[in-house]
Order: structure tokens, then sequence, then C-alpha cells
């Protein structure tokens, strides 16, 4: 019954039915070749995306290295421990083992532990060995990335300026931070692909981008200047038991700073250690997290740019330079001190109780003569005085490259009675920070142009190669090359014949200044003795100030700061090229 | 070779060894895919890499063996079991409401001594049988409207159990794609199978048409969903979009040459249980466009032989058994490759002798005996 036959017209249909099937798998390929080559970039960029888990590297940054090529703030290769959640096998076994060896607690391991996320860290800047230690465990799981940490091979030496980083090598203090662009470098990463589950695949690899380092800082600080003139800081802060000291180095022709000290220092390698004895308040008790924060914070101050004082006579370098510049006194005027001079209502007190008597200016200055000064300034008068504080800069921050300088805090001009007017001419009543006194003092010396003070010299690469060079503003013509002259002169004659004495060297030229102001508010019956000195003197290449901060005993600045400078001197001149004593003997023969 | 045999005389008949060919390259190659496909997740879920490979590799030998056997017996055999195989299906289909097997949410397995056999497969082939016999025994009646109208509410019983007993629309679609070109080729008329084509077209573009401007309100099925997840799957990615949106990437990702062997990413979890219906993604991936034109190429032969079989069947009853098989391979092919390019909306639809899936390659195995042995039938003297 079904064996009729297989007709022309079935046939035709079956090839029918051949033909559509063909023609919609045509366009079946049409599809196909939309989507495969037309869309693969789209589809298979997503692909990609929905693959590859990112890592980052950290990039190495760059160091910071001194004006002799010694290198001051470097890295060390360190740890960061991380687990995987996904492709944890003995979650125990990684708790224990990561509790023991980074010496954690296991209610900080645990929820890192067990928390559902692609990758959790559980401590950075581990040391290498522990990093190798625990990798050796070869937990599943675990994932040990180097990287690095900063290291700062002179311990404590120039703390406060270079400043350290935090846990993501990020600057906080000092030069870290401002120069946080150039040292930090670019990350690179790790990518790698991993399952739907987000378990690696291994034979895929793992791509890296390699990550640039940053650049190299080179500063002007010269190390073994500031680890001498770190020494007599604590030589003198210990003899004098003083608070503080504070020295500050530099070369008063370009600004670069050669040492800046502020014991006592700070040790950046445990820059979050407190000194033993603050380490417990008064009454023995642990520090709430806000005090240690506050000690913290005092510790890593820099008394040279963070904080103001009154300069006292020092300041009158500047008095004296405005004085000359604005003519209303040479420095063969006469004067006469019978030891105060009254002004309005008030009587000012010389220092010297019977008076000077009759001096000219230059004695005057040797003597550090308060009425004299106070004559000064008030033959120039507010507008005048004031302009010349304008004109030497000394009511603009300095610009050194070092964070949180403080402003000078100063009368406006309007309030400057003659009273305000005379108590500023020897120094007082205002405040200024160090750094800015003595930029101001270099300036005046330095034939009269205004400098800024900073550290950063140049930015090289890793290999050396100059990236930058850094530049600073000066401001020329500040006061006239003869008013420099003069000024060099008479603070000269300070130190060779006058208060600074103690800060003469045979066989240099040394001008200098020195200074005893009281402690703000007055009346504790603290002082601050400082000095400021530049050599050589008829044509400065160094200039330093010393500040003693809150000195026990003798407290005047000739007697306790000069010697430090002197000795500061004795040791950097020879070092510097400055003074050559063979020279000299060949001379003298 | 086959010129050999007929000048040595040995023998008038004819055994068409390019389908064989044919059919064995596509499961070796499906194998090969499926290994690749499915090792990863195979080693993570039963711990061993071959787990899905070696129960296909005893469906695939059963199945050669059972083809072999079934190529060996006279397509008439089977004449007298076409109500028979009917009525199996609809009990089978039946059965499945009190002893179904549910895996993945839905209810289509019998669990008979460890395997899984699947009712909708063995429909399949009943229906293909059904419907020949069927055709034949109606002779010119089918010529007439409601000749035609009653032979396609013949298949709709089951189309229907299909759909709503197992929940599997995919196969309920397959059966009824079967019977219309079986009937199509039956009728000599071009024009009512053109209107009823159009009708079609036109009924879907309006169902898309509801289900897309009834986006906003809450009461729409999963199967609407889909047809949403299908116009834009990246707004559906998190649940619907999620399987249709993963086979676009893998597909993207092969470009023109593909990754290579086994070098696939998506085959990592991505596309859960890739091995299945979304096979053909990753042999685009791994193979890229060459690799897929080349599969399907292969399907296209395998159509093309299936249609040299049946225009040279020696009767219409052989003729429409493999057009029956052909209607089948065909339609599985293009939905499934439709599904996987995201061409059409997702529904469930396995490659044939590639996907995998034991029932599916035992009965599509046996179906290549039936048109094995009807190629045998043909005379070569009248070719």
């Amino acid at each position: 019954m079904l064996e009729r036959g297989n007709r022309t017209f079935h046939r035709k249909k079956i090839t029918t039915v051949f033909f559509l099937c063909t023609a919609v798998l045509f366009i079946l390929f049409l599809r196909l070749v939309y989507l495969m080559i037309a869309k693969a970039d789209y589809y298979g960029g997503k692909a990609v995306e929905l693959h590859e888990r990112e890592r980052s590297i950290k990039a190495a940054r760059g160091r910071i290295i001194d004006c002799n090529g010694q290198v001051i703030a470097d890295n060390k290769t360190v740890c960061t421990i991380s687990v995987i959640h996904s492709q944890i096998e003995d979650p125990e076994k990684v708790i224990e083992v990561l509790c023991r060896e980074l010496s954690l607690s296991e209610e900080y391991v645990r929820p890192r532990v067990e928390k559902y996320s692609s990758i959790e860290r559980i401590r950075s800047n581990v040391d290498k060995e522990i990093g190798d230690r625990i990798r050796e465990y070869d937990l599943a799981g675990v994932k040990v990335d180097e990287d690095y940490k900063r290291y700062y091979p002179y311990g404590s030496l120039a703390s406060k300026v270079l400043g350290f980083t935090g846990s993501d090598n990020q600057g906080i203090i000092g030069l870290e931070v401002i120069y946080e662009e150039y040292l930090e470098g670019q990350p690179g990463t790790i990518l790698t692909v991993t399952d739907a589950k987000g378990i690696e695949v291994e034979a895929a690899g793992e791509s890296r981008i390699e990550p640039i380092s940053g650049g190299d800082l080179h500063i002007s600080l010269d190390m073994n200047i500031q680890s001498y003139a770190t020494q007599l800081a604590y030589q003198a802060m210990e003899t004098k038991e003083a608070q503080s000291v504070s020295i500050i180095v530099m070369n008063p022709q370009n600004g670069e700073i050669l040492a800046m000290v502020n014991v006592p220092e700070f040790d950046l390698n445990n820059p979050y250690e407190l000194p033993q004895e603050v380490s417990v308040s008064a009454n023995g008790e642990e520090l709430s997290a806000e005090e240690k924060q506050d000690l913290l914070n005092a510790m890593w101050r820099n008394g040279c740019i963070n904080d103001t004082y009154e300069p006292g006579s020092t300041f009158k370098i500047i008095t004296a330079a405005a004085g000359l510049e604005s003519g209303v006194v040479t420095p063969e005027s006469t004067f006469s001190c019978p030891g105060f001079i009254v002004v309005e209502d008030r009587k000012i007190r010389c220092h010297k109780v019977g008076g000077h008597g009759a001096e000219d200016f230059v004695l005057a200055t040797m003597n550090s003569c308060n009425p004299v000064f106070i004559t000064v300034g008030l033959r120039m008068g507010p507008e005048t005085f004031y302009g010349y504080f304008e004109q030497f800069g000394l009511l603009r921050r300095t610009g050194v490259d070092l964070p949180g300088e403080a402003g000078t805090i100063m009368h406006d001009l309007e309030n400057i009675g003659d009273v305000e007017l005379a108590t500023i001419s020897f120094g007082q009543s205002f405040q200024v920070t160090p750094i800015q006194l003595l930029t101001t003092a270099a300036s005046i010396v330095n034939g009269g142009r205004r400098v800024t003070p900073h550290f950063g010299v140049k930015i090289t690469d890793t290999d050396g190669n100059l990236i930058e060079t850094l530049e600073y503003p000066v401001e020329e013509g500040i006061v006239s090359e003869e008013t420099s002259a003069t000024m060099r002169e008479i603070l000269e004659m300070v130190v060779s014949e006058g208060g600074g004495k103690n800060a003469y060297i045979e066989g240099v030229r040394i001008g200098g200044k020195t200074a005893t102001s009281q402690t703000l508010p007055r009346g504790s019956g603290q002082y601050i003795a400082s000095f400021i000195g530049f050599a050589p003197a008829d044509d400065p290449q160094v200039i330093a100030i010393a500040i003693i901060n809150r000195p026990q005993g003798t407290y005047y600045g000739g007697q306790i700061a000069a010697p430090v400078i002197r000795q500061l001197y004795e040791n950097i001149l020879p070092y510097l090229g400055i003074m050559d004593y063979n020279g000299d003997v060949i001379e003298e023969e | 070779m086959v010129k050999k045999k007929r000048r040595q005389g040995q023998t008038e008949y004819f055994f068409d060894y390019s389908l064989l060919f044919i059919v064995l390259f596509l499961l070796g190659f499906g194998l090969v895919m499926l290994y690749s496909t499915s090792s990863y997740e195979a080693a993570q879920k039963y711990g061993s890499s071959t787990y899905y490979l070696m129960k296909q590799l005893r469906a695939t030998i059963l199945g050669l063996a059972g083809m072999m056997i079934v190529a060996n017996i006279p397509y008439h055999f089977w004449e007298r079991f076409y109500g028979f195989g009917y009525l199996i299906s609809v009990v089978l289909l039946a059965l499945i409401i009190p002893f179904g097997y549910e895996s993945g949410g839905a209810k289509r397995w019998f669990r008979i001594a460890g395997l899984s056999i699947q009712p909708s497969e063995i429909a399949k082939l009943c229906m293909i049988l059904f419907l020949a016999v069927v055709i034949c025994k109606m002779g010119r009646s089918i010529r007439s409207w409601k000749g035609f109208a009653a032979l396609m509410m013949l298949p709709m019983p089951i189309v229907v159990m299909v759909w709503k007993i197992t929940s599997n629309l995919s196969s309920a679609i397959i059966i009824l794609g079967i019977a219309a070109l079986m009937v199509f080729v039956a009728s000599p008329d071009y024009k009512k199978f053109v209107l009823l084509g159009l009708a079609g077209v036109a009924g879907v573009a309006l169902i898309v048409f509801v289900i897309v401007n009834m986006a906003n309100a809450d009461g729409l099925n999963y199967r609407g969903e889909r047809v949403l997840a299908w116009l834009n799957p990246e707004a559906y990615v998190s649940d619907t979009g999620y399987q249709t949106l993963q086979a676009l990437y893998a597909i993207g990702s092969g470009g023109i040459w593909g990754k290579g062997l086994g070098q696939s990413m998506q085959k990592l979890g991505f596309i859960p249980e890739a091995q299945n219906d979304m096979i053909f993604s990753i042999i685009c991936e791994e193979l890229g466009l060459f690799g897929a034109v080349a599969i399907i190429l292969m399907f296209v032969m395998l159509i093309w032989r299936l249609m040299v079989i049946a225009n040279n069947a020696p009767d219409l009853f052989g003729a429409l058994l493999v057009v029956g098989v052909m209607g089948h391979m065909a339609i599985q092919v293009i939905l499934n490759i439709a599904v996987v390019t995201n061409t059409i909306p997702n529904t469930g639809i396995s490659l044939p002798f590639i996907s995998y899936g034991g029932t599916a390659v035992l009965f599509q195995l046996a179906e290549i005996g039936l048109v094995l042995n009807v190629a045998k039938r043909i005379q070569l003297k009248e070719v």
C-alpha cells in the first residue's frame, strides 16, 4: 500500500526544503560574520573585562639624595599580604598562620579572611623575611606581593625636613609631601585571568603593566654639615638644658639650605613612636588617641618654619639696613645713650643699665644699643620703616619648599604708633619664623638679592638623567650694593670686636648679630638666645642661625648661641673650602 | 568504491558512505568539543574532567550500534508500528506527570537504571514515522483543505503535551516544524504554505509587539521576559539575558580564527553548562568564524545528503521518513545557531550530534540508521 512512487513534485518540494534551510543557514552565517568581525572587539573586550582581575603594583618611590650624592631616603623591599576569599581552602589554617606570623589578633584577621570579597588586604609593609616565610607555607588563597617601603639610612638626621611616608607610601610631612608628585611614580598593574568564580587560570599567565619609578630628588642639604650641626645642637640643648635648639645653615647667594636642624629630632624609620618620657601622661595613664596624635604632631613640627618667635636684637640687622638705605643714619652718625629712651610716655631701657654713652652707629650696633636703634626707627617713621619691611620681603612668606610655613605676625601699619615703632626697631612686639629672619639677613648681606630658601635642586630619573632643574625666584635690589657692603662691615665689627665676639675665629672674617629675646607670653623668665652669623664677611658664602629655646642659666645670645655658630664654622668652613688653615699659615710665615 | 562494486556486480544496492562519514565526523568533532567545553566544569564538579565525555561516549557507542541495527532492518518493517508509536509517545509524556525526574527546574526525564531518558526525543522519532504512514495512506485527499487541516491537527496532541507537560516549548516547536515540513513535501500546493508562512510571521511579529508594549506590566511570564531579553540582552544581564550575553561574549571573542582549541575562557563557568545548548558559542570562541563555518557546512552537507536520499527513495514512504529526519536535523541546527547568536529569543535547543545529551544522540543516530536503510533500497541502476 505504501509502495506508491516518489513523484516529481515531491522531489521539487524536497529540494525547496533543502534550499530554504541552506538560505536560513546562510543568513545565520551572515549574523555570525557580523558578531565575529564587526562586533568582535566590542564583545571580546567585554569578555576580557569579565575575565581579568586587577592588582596594582606599587611604583618605587623616588629617592632623596643630598648634595654629595648620599642617599638619605631610600626604599627597601617589603611585602603586602592579602587573601583571595574564593581561593582559600583551609580558612582556619590561614587565620592561624597570619595571626602568628604577622602578630595580629584573631579578631582582626578572621573577618578579613572570611569576608566575601575578590581580594582583601591583611597587612602591608611587612618585612621581606616574614613575607618569605608566609610564602613558604604555600597556603592557597594567600598572596604575598612585594613592594617598597621608605627607609631612611640616617635615622633621625634632618627628620623634620625630610619627613616620612604613610602606609600607601604617600608623603606625610616635609619634603616627602612637597615633592610628592615627583617622588610618587606611577603604579603598575598585574592583570590575572580568572574563571567565573574568581579562581585564577594558571595557564593564562599574567600580563603586567610595569610601574614607573618616581624621580630622585636631589637636595642642597649636606649630610656632613647636617650631622655636625645636629651634634652641636644636641650639645647646646643638653648643656643649657634648653627645650629645643634650631640651626639653619644656608648659602646666602642662592638660598640653598645646607642644614636645617631642629633638636630633638625623631626617628624617621619609626615616626609614630613617641619618646619614652612623653609616651605616658603626667599621672602615668595611657594616652588617648587624640593626645597621642597631638604629641606626634608636636614632635614632627619643624620649628624653623612652622613656628614664629620674637627675634630680638638679630632684627637690628633689618633696622640698620633700612636706616642706612633711607639715609636717616650713616655709619658715622653719632648718638648718646643714657641707658634709656623716652618714647611718648614710656621709658624704654637699654640692656646696659648705665648706658653706652657717646657712640657712633657702628659702635651702637656692636653694643646692640636699644636707644640708638629706637632713634633710627623713629627717624624713619612707620610708613618708611613698614615700606622697607615690604621691600625686604619680610611680610611675605619666604616660599621655602617645606609645608606649613608660618607667616610673619606684624602690626598693621595704621596701628603702629611711636611705642610700637620703637619696640619693632629692636626686634620686639612682633614675630617671624627663623627661616624668614635668616633669609632676610642673607638678602641684606649678599648685595641686596632676596633669595628663596630651598632644598630641592633637581629631579633625575633612577639612572641619574636630568628630568627637571628646580628654579626659584630671586628679587634683585631690595637694598643697594653700598648699604649691603656697609652692613657686612658693621656686622663683621660686631663679631670681631662687639657683642658677637664669641663667634670670632682667628683668620676668618665673620659677620653676625646676637639676640636675646623673651619667650612669649612675657614674664615667664624664659629666654630665647640666638645668633646669626655669615662668612666670609666680605663675600658671604654661608650664613647660619642658631636659636636656643629656653636655656637654663646663662641665656645671652652672645654667650651661648654665638659659640655654637663658631664651633660650626670652625668645622664647616674648611670643609666648604671657605677657610684654609694651611693657606693662612703660609701667609703668616 | 560505489563504481567498483557496480562493475563487479556484487550488489545492485547503494550504501551512503558519505552520509555515514558526515555523521561520524560530526560525532567525533562533537566529542572533542564536548571534552574541551565540559572538562573544566566536570573536574570542579565531579573531580573528573572526562565525566561528561564518558557519559556521552557511552551513549554514542550505544547509538552507533543502534544505528547499524536499524540500518539493516528494512524500513517497511516499522510501518506497522505507526499507531503504536503515537500511543507510546502519549503514554510516556503522560507518565512524566507522576514519574518524571526533575532537573534544572523542569520535569522532562525518566530515570531508568541510571540512564535518563527524555520522552520528547522519542516523540520526535515516532512523529516522523506516524506522519509518513498517515500521509501515504491519505493519498490524494491531502490536496483538499480538509485533508490538509486534518493532517495538521494530528500532531497537535503530542505538540501540546510536550509543551505543557514537559514545559519544553523548543521540542514542541521542533515537532510541529517536522510535521509542517512533511506535509509541505507531501502536498503539491505552494500557495497554502506561503500564506501559512506569512500568517505565522505576522503572528510572531504581533506577539513580539504586544510583549514589548506590555513590558511595563508586571504580569509578564518568563517567556515574555525572554523576548525582551532577546531584544536587549544587556538590560537583562542579571537573569534572563545572562546566558545570551555570555554566549555573545564567547562568539565575539573568537574573531576570525578563534582562540585555539581548549582556549575558551567563557567555558570556565561564565556560560553555565556550556556543553549543552550553548556549545556552538564555545566552538565559535575556540575555532573562530572559520570553525563555525566549517560546522555549518558539515550540517549543510548532511541536509544535502538527506535531500539526495529522499529524492531517490524508492517510494513515498521512504522519502517522507527521510524528509522527517531532514526536517528534524535542519530545524534543530537552525534554531540552535539562531538562539546562540541571539537571532531569536533564548529557548533550549541542542545542536544535533554535538551537544551533550544521551537520549538525543541515541535517537538522532536511530534516525540516521533509518535513513541509511532507505538509502540502501535505492536502486543504482535507476539513479
